[in-house]
């Protein structure tokens, strides 16, 4: 090979190099932009005062001396719309009976967007359900129902080669020379006033309960069920991860049962996690009882088999990087073989050792398909640290999931689902970056 | 200048060889073989090592003096296919006798190895590290016996104030030191050495040869060395050896001078090794 030709070669190759980071870096904005973006939206969003109004009564929070004279303001600007309506409601009565049929179930179409849009029109009762008794309480939402207020929705299936078409009437044009025509104006021109909208910063999401499956409050059950979840995997998996190390590394002799026993350590780490996850169901629930329903215990000892293999491994290699002249050291100072590990190996692999748990950690807060038989449920109170031994907890991971596919209002509450992606991704960002930062002090601690 | 000292000294400490007389023997190798797997690395060795001399040991590389050294406190136990045939006593037991606690034979026969290996720890912890062991746990006491073994091992002045420093900051001279006085502090009879000096330059090897002239009044040493200056320098008694067998051993004024095997003389003439 000639002097050109490596050249070329090596300058190829750091091109590749450079191409497969550009690749990835660009992969890593792919993902991280959108949960950013979205996400930030659960915490800072134009709120209504609708919004304003479940803070102050469902959360005791806002600002109780201003909100009333602001509502009433809110109240004034909503007013003439019932006056509307009730106007337009006479009308109907001195219509003939055809004409009156074709009116009424439009004007019900209106009349309950208009509930959707700014919550149950004064003097009616209090409906059952939380989420009805609020109007829009964010700005962009708001725009969405204001949409479906001044438009009429259709599906037209006539048109060949379409599986259907939506078509968009303007309701003005359904009531024109009514008394019903000038609410659309007024509606588009004083939506402001009536909804009141505000930037508002939410960092309570975090912390508030969620009231109504999600569609008020926070994600603070999810986030703590997610805490618990994690902490206990790792209290079952670190010990048991280490000292299995410990024991392949020190004192197995090598042959063959400790050889199938490393091929069954990797064969674990390649088990899809369902699986992992039907065992917990089957073992720990329904064969030894752990508890009487799912629960945190539950879940947390299935993640903990989950992320034993790839704790075994990296403790291993962490124990097995530690030079063997320490060990000779001790050794040749008195010391016994567990008192060199506890004094010597296990210090001097730390580091590695944490490397593993960083890892293992991020996996095992983020992991569903073991908590879904074991440990979650979609909704549900923040548990008491001793509720964890028999009680299930909603989770992270598992509620975007249930709230992305099986929840009722599933558009509604998009900003809560990126809320909670964004808030997991910034948990295990954050036990990570705890575990980097306690792995660089114990390293210059080992180096000097 | 370096050169003129270490002739000198070579003269000192040769002169010194001549006067051993009536002498105790401390180890006594019988009939001793080491085995790794069904290599035989040491041949049927008997050897007496005398107390309160330093024994160098020399010959070519994978001579079996290491391992030697190594079966006097049973570090080749480390390793999974050495085993030992014949005798090694040391205090009227067979140390790889049936009832022999290792932990115990090694609190009493320290190790310095070839490199310096000192733990990721405080100084003063690798020096602490051989009395915690033994159980002690008074401050003032451990206080004492740190700082004796670095006094002991001549590195006391330059580590008094920063006792507390990790110890991988020191220079690989001073950490062999600082690996001398944690072998020191657990109070040993007899220091083995095994090649002590050949990871480090001439000037440390010069301060490490010094304290073996120190060290000799008080303990028992043997010592490995592939530097025949060195041995010439250092010891009393001199050993050589040859494919795991004990060609000659004697004391080294006489050794060096009027070997009695040719196997030897050529050696120590540089004719191979």
């Amino acid at each position: 090979m000639t002097l050109e030709t490596r050249k070329l070669l090596d300058k190829a190759f750091s091109g590749l190099g450079l191409i497969a980071i550009g690749m990835m870096a660009a992969a890593l904005l792919l993902i991280l932009t959108p949960i950013l973006w979205r996400g930030s939206k659960a915490f800072i969003f134009k709120g209504t005062i609708e919004h304003r109004r479940v803070m102050l009564e469902e959360f005791d929070r806002g600002n109780t001396d201003r909100f009333p004279a602001e509502m009433e303001k809110a109240k004034a600007a909503r007013e003439p719309i019932y006056q509307i309506l009730a106007d337009f409601k006479a009308e109907m009565k001195t219509m003939e009976r055809s004409t009156r049929g074709e009116y009424k179930s439009a004007y019900r179409e209106v009349e309950q967007a208009i509930t959707v849009l700014l919550g149950p029109a004064p003097g009616e009762r209090t409906p059952v359900l939380m989420r009805q008794r609020y109007g829009q309480m964010r700005w962009d939402r708001t725009q969405i129902k204001l949409h479906e207020v001044l438009f009429s929705e259709e599906w037209d299936y006539s048109i060949p080669g379409a599986m259907g078409v939506l078509v968009e009437t303007p309701r003005i044009e359904q009531f024109a020379g009514t008394k019903l025509e000038p609410l659309f104006h007024y509606m588009e021109e004083h939506i402001d006033e009536m909804m009141r909208p505000k930037t508002t910063f939410y960092w309570q999401f975090i912390t508030d309960k969620s009231k109504d499956s999600h569609i008020f409050g926070g994600i603070w059950p999810e986030v703590l069920g997610t805490l618990y979840l994690t902490l206990g995997a790792m209290l079952f998996a670190i010990p048991m991860g280490v000292i299995a190390a410990i024991y392949l590394c020190e004192y197995a002799k090598e042959g063959r049962v400790v050889s199938f026993l490393r091929i069954c350590i990797s064969t674990l780490a390649g088990v899809p996690s369902i699986v992992f996850g039907l065992f917990g169901l089957a073992f720990f629930l329904n064969t030894i009882h752990v508890s009487d329903s799912k629960s945190v215990l539950a879940g947390s000892l299935t993640l903990s088999l989950l992320i034993l293999p790839t704790l075994i491994r990296s403790a291993e290699e962490a124990i097995l990087a530690v030079p063997r002249t320490y060990k000779e050291a001790a050794l040749s100072l008195g010391a016994g073989r567990w008192h060199t590990i506890l004094t010597v190996i296990l210090p001097a692999s730390l580091p590695g050792i944490l490397t593993g748990i960083v890892i293992s950690m991020g996996r095992a807060a983020g992991e569903t398909a073991p908590i879904i038989f074991t440990a979650a449920v979609s909704v549900g109170a923040p548990l008491k640290i001793w509720e964890t031994l028999n009680q299930p907890t909603p989770a992270l991971p598992w509620n975007i999931y249930n709230l992305c596919t099986e929840h009722e209002a599933v558009d509604e509450i998009r900003h809560v689902q990126y809320g909670m992606v964004l808030t997991l991704v910034v948990i295990v960002l954050l036990l990570n970056m705890a575990a980097i930062l306690m792995r660089a002090r114990i390293s210059k601690k080992l180096r000097g | 200048m370096t050169e003129e000292i270490t002739m000198k000294k070579i003269d000192a400490f040769a002169e010194r060889g001549n006067e051993i007389t009536g002498h105790e023997t401390h180890v006594e190798a019988k009939n001793f073989s080491l085995f790794y797997g069904n290599f035989e690395a040491v041949r049927k060795v008997n050897m007496q090592i005398p107390k309160r001399k330093v024994t160098a040991m020399i010959g070519p590389s994978g001579c079996g003096k290491s391992t030697l050294l190594r079966a006097i406190n049973r570090m080749n136990d480390l390793i999974p296919s050495a085993h030992a045939k014949g005798e090694m006593i040391f205090d009227g037991h067979n140390i790889y006798g049936k009832n022999i606690d290792v932990v115990t034979l090694r609190a009493r026969v320290g190790m310095v190895f070839q490199k310096p290996n000192v733990f990721p720890k405080s100084i003063f912890d690798n020096v602490a590290y051989g009395p915690r062991l033994q159980g002690m746990r008074n401050r003032q006491k451990l206080n004492e016996t740190v700082e004796q073994s670095l006094r002991r091992a001549a590195i006391w002045d330059e580590v008094k104030d920063r006792l507390s420093a990790n110890a991988l900051g020191m220079s690989g001279g001073q950490q062999q030191r600082l690996c001398i006085a944690r072998a020191l502090a657990i109070q040993p009879e007899i220091l083995l050495m095994d090649e002590p000096t050949s990871a480090l330059d001439p000037k440390a090897t010069a301060k490490i040869e010094d304290l073996i002239g120190v060290l000799r009044e008080n303990y028992t040493l043997v010592i490995v060395t592939h530097n025949m200056q060195q041995a010439a320098r250092v010891s009393d008694l001199t050993a050589f050896m040859y494919e795991g067998v004990l060609v000659e051993f004697g004391k080294t004024k006489q050794l060096f001078t009027n070997p009695k095997n040719p196997q030897t003389e050529n050696y120590i003439t540089g004719r191979f090794g």
